[in-house]
């Protein structure tokens, strides 16, 4: 049977074990993780952008998480966890952990980064305005930070959505389980369309994340604003000159 | 723990630490030498930048797992041969050193350029003599990223069944053994840090004018 067929079988489109069935798993379990990852990072990575401490360790253990490959990790933890859990939550309560655990460096890394990539003077310039500190935080910390705070979301995003396939090795609903069932069964046709559909979840969400950042970030941080002409430049310059 | 393990299968690990290295190293190579080109393409042409960083970077979403089982059918390989893992590997690879090059062949001074063209260097010359050894440490820094990522990637490959040190992963799973797996974790990180300090080692000996701590 080939590819096409295989997609268009009216068979493989309703009931549990379905295509919009397994894909509704895998976008559940990606959006839960990415929930939990957020809650955990964003508040570490307000704080260690704002006050500088931690950073060298948050980097290095950004950049730890990408050697440690995924797949170990998540076997090891399954082997450890399901003998304490009886029920179907010892493969999804491992998968989970590993998945958060993946999620959360990018997302900490790019608001920590995005905040310590703030121009000092702005910040000073604000305090000097009389802001308060959770004001700073809040009106000039967060939307200053958001460019790279998203795509640390997004890294997060792509990185949780491409492991929770292989979580389908260990049992996990989602669109590993047409992969990993296909290749149990040496059918190529179901491999191949487990991976056309994740591939083509995989795209549309980076494609929603573009659209995304051209909403939320703020039109002054995206250098996509039209430049001050030189009159305008010249005119600042004086007034800033004459206000000294 | 049962540590007769390890000592009863040296030689199975040793071989999936040559198999991973090589299918980590093949792709990087490769990957390394394409992008150079299209780096400089991207630097020179700047309308074409968007697309070809663009194009290339969206490849880097498609999940790894995906990649090794479409391209069989686009290479016409069987879904078992490592050569599929290795074109995935490259295309990974460029996604991310593609821009690496353009970004850093832009971060050359063009007084340096200029000054090549005006003591009479050609373009090729120019390229070669100047901008691409100043981009060197830019470049470098994004290798350590891609060998080390890679490292973690061919890990995957063992989900379909191709040998590297992710099939102590999946035979640990089978088995119910965790040595097998706390074997397979930690070789692969040594494995990790070894190329990439010698990713670092590399670079020092690339550019003696390096500043110190460039790296």
């Amino acid at each position: 049977m080939d590819i096409f067929a295989w997609l268009t079988d009216p068979a493989h489109w309703s009931g549990p074990g379905s295509i919009p069935f397994q894909t509704l798993m895998h976008l559940v379990y990606s959006a839960i993780t990415l929930v939990i990852a957020i809650l955990i990072a964003v508040p570490l990575g307000m704080y260690v952008g704002h006050t500088g401490k931690g950073e060298s360790l948050i980097m290095g253990s950004v950049n730890a998480m990408r050697a440690l490959p995924t797949l170990g990790l998540l076997i090891l933890l399954v082997l450890l966890l399901a003998p304490k859990i009886s029920n179907s939550l010892a493969f999804v309560i491992p998968s989970l952990v590993v998945l958060v655990l993946l999620a959360v460096p990018p997302i900490l890394s790019g608001v920590a980064s995005g905040i310590r990539a703030i121009d000092r003077s702005v910040i000073d310039a604000a305090r000097g305005m009389g802001y308060s500190t959770s004001e700073i935080i809040w009106k000039i910390e967060m939307p200053c930070a958001l460019p790279l705070a998203l795509s640390g979301v997004r890294g997060a995003t792509l990185q949780v959505v491409s492991t929770a396939t292989v979580a389908a090795y260990v049992s996990l609903d989602g669109l590993g389980r047409f992969i990993i069932d296909g290749r149990a069964a040496n059918d190529y046709a179901e491999m191949a369309s487990g991976a056309i559909l994740l591939a083509a979840l995989a795209i549309l969400l980076e494609l929603s994340f573009s659209v995304i950042g051209k909403f939320f970030i703020s039109p002054g941080l995206t250098r996509k604003q039209k430049r001050p002409t030189a009159a305008v430049q010249f005119e600042s310059a004086t007034t800033a000159i004459q206000v000294v | 723990m049962n540590l007769d393990w390890i000592t009863n299968n040296l030689t199975l690990i040793g071989d999936l630490t040559l198999a991973h290295l090589w299918l980590t190293l093949l792709p990087t190579v490769i990957g390394l030498v394409l992008s150079i080109p299209l780096g400089y393409l991207a630097f020179t042409h700047r309308r074409w930048y968007p697309t070809i960083i663009g194009g290339t970077g969206l490849f880097y979403t498609i999940p790894s797992l995906a990649l090794f089982i479409l391209l069989p059918k686009l290479l016409g390989t069987q879904v078992l041969n490592p050569m599929n893992i290795v074109v995935a590997l490259v295309i990974y690879t460029v996604a991310l050193l593609a821009r690496v090059v353009a970004d850093g062949l832009d971060s050359v001074s063009p007084d340096a350029v200029q000054a090549a063209t005006g003591i009479g260097f050609t373009r090729a010359q120019t390229f070669f003599k100047i901008q691409l050894p100043i981009a060197i440490p830019a470049v470098l820094s994004g290798l350590r990223v891609v060998v080390v990522s890679n490292i973690s990637i061919v890990t995957m490959a063992a989900v379909i069944g191709i040998a590297q040190l992710g099939s102590l992963f999946t035979m640990g799973f089978t088995r119910h053994l965790y040595v097998p797996i706390v074997v397979g974790l930690v070789a692969c990180l040594l494995l990790a840090l070894v190329l990439d300090r010698l990713l670092v080692l590399l670079g020092k000996v690339m550019t003696p004018w390096g500043q110190k701590g460039a790296l």
